[in-house]
């Protein structure tokens, strides 16, 4: 066999003396990296650094630490660069990856700050008034007509289209049966129903023991129909369209066949085994026109429900976020360029698309400009890493926020990046039964309800001391929102002033 | 228009009032009202809209615009010619006062928009829409006029100074109307100018505004969807404008219109009969953008009646005392005892609780 020219990513301490030889972190470690001959020895070459085994080690006699040793150093050719040199030079394929970007691009959230208030209008505590997250998402008409009742009470003369109610501003990002485990589904559905929000199924379809949550769910309707079928669609409480992801925009979804076992069969109605492949173009959509179409083919089905269609953030994306809403969606769903992803070639995940920050502000610039912002809510996605984020992305036009890999964090992800490996040690992104039952649905539901909770009293926190008590005044309220150490076309694009203006 | 426009920022005093049979009721009396507030106010900004004063031409739109310089004013009378029949115009009476010299140009148009006009981008705009599209006009686009009160027989009078200094600068007294109202400004964040005093006005509708309004950013952004640019660089011109865009333009009753920019918590409309329940949600749905957030209280005037309204949780104080067919509103109930010694009943409005005061005769 052939040397491998490649060096461990990470070297696996075990300080000898002290482990007590209970073997757990073998038995954790789903990557094959731990082997036990008299004493547990690490093979660094497997080891992606998802930290299962650091956690369970009763003596916490583990480290897990980058590899030091050195590169000639070169601000050209990277570590990362030759790294991928010979990786592709061994197998001539495609680097694959999982979850978000992580290049060193600038992260324009953390180049923008609150504001809060002083003397002239006093900020609000939210400790002791009410302070409301709630939100609605979907088609609003531009005005409203009533009727005088006889006792003077206010009555509509027409109701407005459906909506979906959402009691905190954030939903979870659509995540498949297939991608995810079924436990991490049942986490995000129990949660959701708690929290009064919504979990989105992804493309995977819907599980038949959570249909009960249907109602706390966005059911989703993607190329490859997975899963779709009259009563799913109904299920839900709202119907989203995948066109783009943001982690591989004009790329198609694969879900590996050795992941396709009996209940992934059923839900996704197809059969055991098989590549489940979704590729980017839907078989029926190749302009704006099919889109309307299916938009309101879904709508007769679902008894006009509201449609979502989630993009991609690319180039050009106002105006066709333009196009999508005058097609009918409901929902626009953004998904910025960071965002995570089952298994995506890495030079795709990393080079395609633009930030979610930009695609935001110039969607919701030119809706405002065509007079149709009313018309569909926004909901903004791509790493939205902490209620800051969140708050920042509202500020600059969300209705809405959606978290995917934050809410696997949450549930014990450690990013690291080998999701589409289907080995996932905390049993997240894995349909391998001796590891999703790792992932308890209950304790993992807890961790979601808390930091959904602990999110939201951050939000409240942040709206108190702009002296706002509704999130709705600070929807699109860029004027709340100042930028550090960004250039003028992009403040400009942002429509955000500079701090100190 | 952009988003660099700065805003201005205020806390001020306000007081109102109404008298319901139409009677009129002379300037001195608003003035005796607002003075004792001097403290709410710091001397960069006062001023005084009113009722009834042009019974002449009450047919006819009267343009009060301040000009900074000569081609400003060629400008816009140039427009104005163009597009109106101007029945009258002229300096709007004022006079220098120890502390007012320096001042814009100051005049007022009675004017009708002619049927054929040549301006081609609103030739199709029938009348309240177009003044309100040569309002935004002439504040946009025409560098250094604002206009600021365009209602029928009625009109705003303000500019910098303390509302004393104001009022003998315009000679208020010298009017008589049904309803004044009158402010005495504090801005904090920028100097006063004068097209940031209150009252601001659009057609018909007056607001004059203690508060700031912290969703001003969301408020703008909102109105710019239905053609209303803010160019006055204060936060209260947001709420003439709101509620020109919802009583006006979407039919929506004062009392609803209420409802909506001081909307009721949410917890407070899940307990709602089902009807009131699923209006106000789809209220707060529909005109969330328009949800007036921060402190105010605010008197909203216009021709057939006056509103007093705080927000929603009263950071703003707002005071009501009632008189034979007069009904006054203050930022404090001294400034109503000052003219109305003995009221037949005093109250304090509740949170977000429009007081709605109609004309007894509407035709006046």
């Amino acid at each position: 066999m052939r040397r491998s020219y490649l060096i461990p990513e990470f070297v696996v301490d075990i300080e000898h003396t002290n482990c007590r030889r209970c073997k757990r972190c073998v038995m954790n470690c789903s990557y094959e990296a731990l082997s036990f001959e008299n004493k547990v020895v690490p093979d660094n070459f497997k080891c992606v650094a998802c930290h299962r085994c650091v956690v369970y080690c009763p003596e916490q006699v583990i480290t897990v630490r980058k590899n030091p040793t050195d590169f000639k150093g070169s601000a050209n050719w990277t570590d990362r660069h030759r790294l991928d040199i010979w990786k592709q030079a061994e197998t001539g394929s495609i680097l694959l990856t999982g979850m978000g970007n992580d290049l060193p691009y600038e992260i324009i959230f953390d180049h923008l700050v609150l504001d809060a208030c002083q003397v002239t209008n006093p900020s609000i505590d939210p400790l002791r008034e009410p302070m409301e997250l709630r939100t609605y998402l979907g088609k609003k008409p531009d005005s409203l007509e009533f009727v005088e009742t006889p006792d003077g009470k206010l009555k509509l003369k027409e109701k407005p289209p459906k909506n979906l109610k959402l009691e905190i501003p954030i939903v979870f990002a659509p995540m498949s049966y297939g991608a995810i485990s079924l436990n991490s589904h049942k986490a995000m559905a129990m949660a959701a129903k708690e929290m009064g929000t919504v979990m989105h199924t992804g493309e995977g379809g819907l599980h038949e023991e959570l249909y009960d949550y249907g109602q706390y769910t966005i059911t989703q309707c993607a190329s490859g129909r997975f899963g779709v079928h009259a009563d799913y669609l109904k299920r839900g409480i709202a119907v989203d369209i995948k066109i783009g992801q943001g982690a591989k925009p004009g790329i198609g979804g694969h879900l590996p066949g050795e992941k396709v076992g009996l209940d992934i069969s059923k839900t996704r109605m197809i059969p055991m085994g098989t590549d489940a492949l979704s590729p980017a173009p839907h078989h029926d959509i190749y302009s704006i026109e099919d889109l309307r179409q299916l938009i309101f083919a879904i709508k007769e089905a679902t008894g006009y429900k509201p449609v979502s269609v989630k993009i991609a953030t690319v180039h050009n994306i106002a105006a066709i976020a333009s196009g999508v809403v005058r097609a009918g969606a409901d929902i626009v769903y953004l998904d910025g360029f960071r965002g995570g992803t089952g298994a995506a070639p890495r030079i795709v995940r990393d080079h395609v698309g633009i930030p979610l920050e930009l695609a935001l502000a110039s969607v919701d610039d030119r809706l405002r400009q065509e007079g149709i912002r009313n018309h569909a809510s926004l909901i903004a996605a791509g790493s939205i890493r902490s209620a800051a984020d969140a708050i920042k992305a509202i500020a600059l036009g969300a209705d809405a926020v959606a978290i995917g890999t934050g809410a696997l964090i949450a549930i014990g992800c450690r990013v690291c990046q080998t999701c589409h490996m289907g080995r996932c040690a905390w049993g997240i992104a894995t349909q391998r039964p001796e590891l999703t039952r790792r992932l308890d649905p209950e304790i993992a539901a807890e961790r979601l309800i808390n930091l959904l909770r602990a999110w939201s009293l951050e939000i409240k926190e942040v709206l108190g001391s702009l002296g706002l008590n509704a999130i709705e005044s600070l929807r699109g309220s860029r004027e709340r929102l100042r930028g550090i150490g960004l250039d003028s076309q992009t403040l400009d694009i942002l429509a955000v002033k500079a701090a100190g203006k | 228009m952009n988003h660099n426009y700065q805003k201005d920022i205020s806390g001020c005093g306000l007081t109102g009032l109404i008298s319901k049979s139409g009677e009129l009721v002379p300037g001195s009396v608003i003035i005796k009202s607002i003075c004792p507030m001097r403290d709410r106010g710091n001397g960069l900004g006062a001023g005084f809209a009113a009722y009834g004063i042009y019974p002449d031409y009450k047919d006819y739109y009267a343009l009060h615009i301040m000009f900074d310089h000569g081609t400003a004013r060629e400008l816009t009378e140039e427009f104005l010619e163009s597009n109106y029949e101007v029945a009258k115009h002229e300096r709007i009476p004022h006079q220098k006062t120890k502390y007012i010299v320096y001042h814009p140009m100051l005049y007022r148009y009675f004017v009708k928009p002619k049927s054929g006009r040549p301006d081609k981008e609103f030739a199709d705009v029938e009348g309240d829409d177009f003044v309100v599209r040569t309002v935004m006009k002439v504040n946009s686009e025409i560098e250094g006029a604002y206009v600021f009160s365009s209602g029928k027989n009625m009109g705003a009078f303000k500019g910098v100074g303390f509302p004393d200094e104001i009022a003998e600068f315009y000679m208020i007294e010298d009017y008589k109307g049904y309803i004044w109202t009158a402010h005495n400004r504090f801005p904090t964040n920028t100097p006063g100018w004068w097209g940031g005093a209150h009252p601001f006005t659009l057609l018909d509708w007056s607001i004059v505004h203690n508060g700031e309004i912290s969703s001003y950013g969301i408020n703008k952004r909102y109105l710019e969807m239905f053609g209303y640019r803010c160019t006055l660089l204060t936060d209260t011109e947001v709420i003439a404008y709101i509620f020109d865009l919802m009583i006006r333009r979407h039919g929506m009753p004062f009392k609803t219109a209420c409802k909506a920019v001081a909307a009721p918590f949410w917890k407070d409309i899940d307990d709602m009969p089902e009807d009131e329940k699923e209006a106000l949600t789809s209220i707060r749905m529909v005109y969330g953008s328009a949800l007036l957030n921060g402190p105010f209280s605010i008197l909203f005037g216009h021709s057939n009646g006056l509103i007093g309204l705080s927000d929603r949780i009263k950071l703003r104080p707002l005071v009501v005392a009632e008189k034979d067919d007069r009904v006054y509103m203050a930022s404090e109930e001294s400034s109503i005892r000052e003219i109305c010694a003995k009221p037949a009943k005093v109250w304090y409005p509740r949170a977000g609780e429009p007081v709605i005061v109609n004309l007894d005769n509407k035709n006046i």
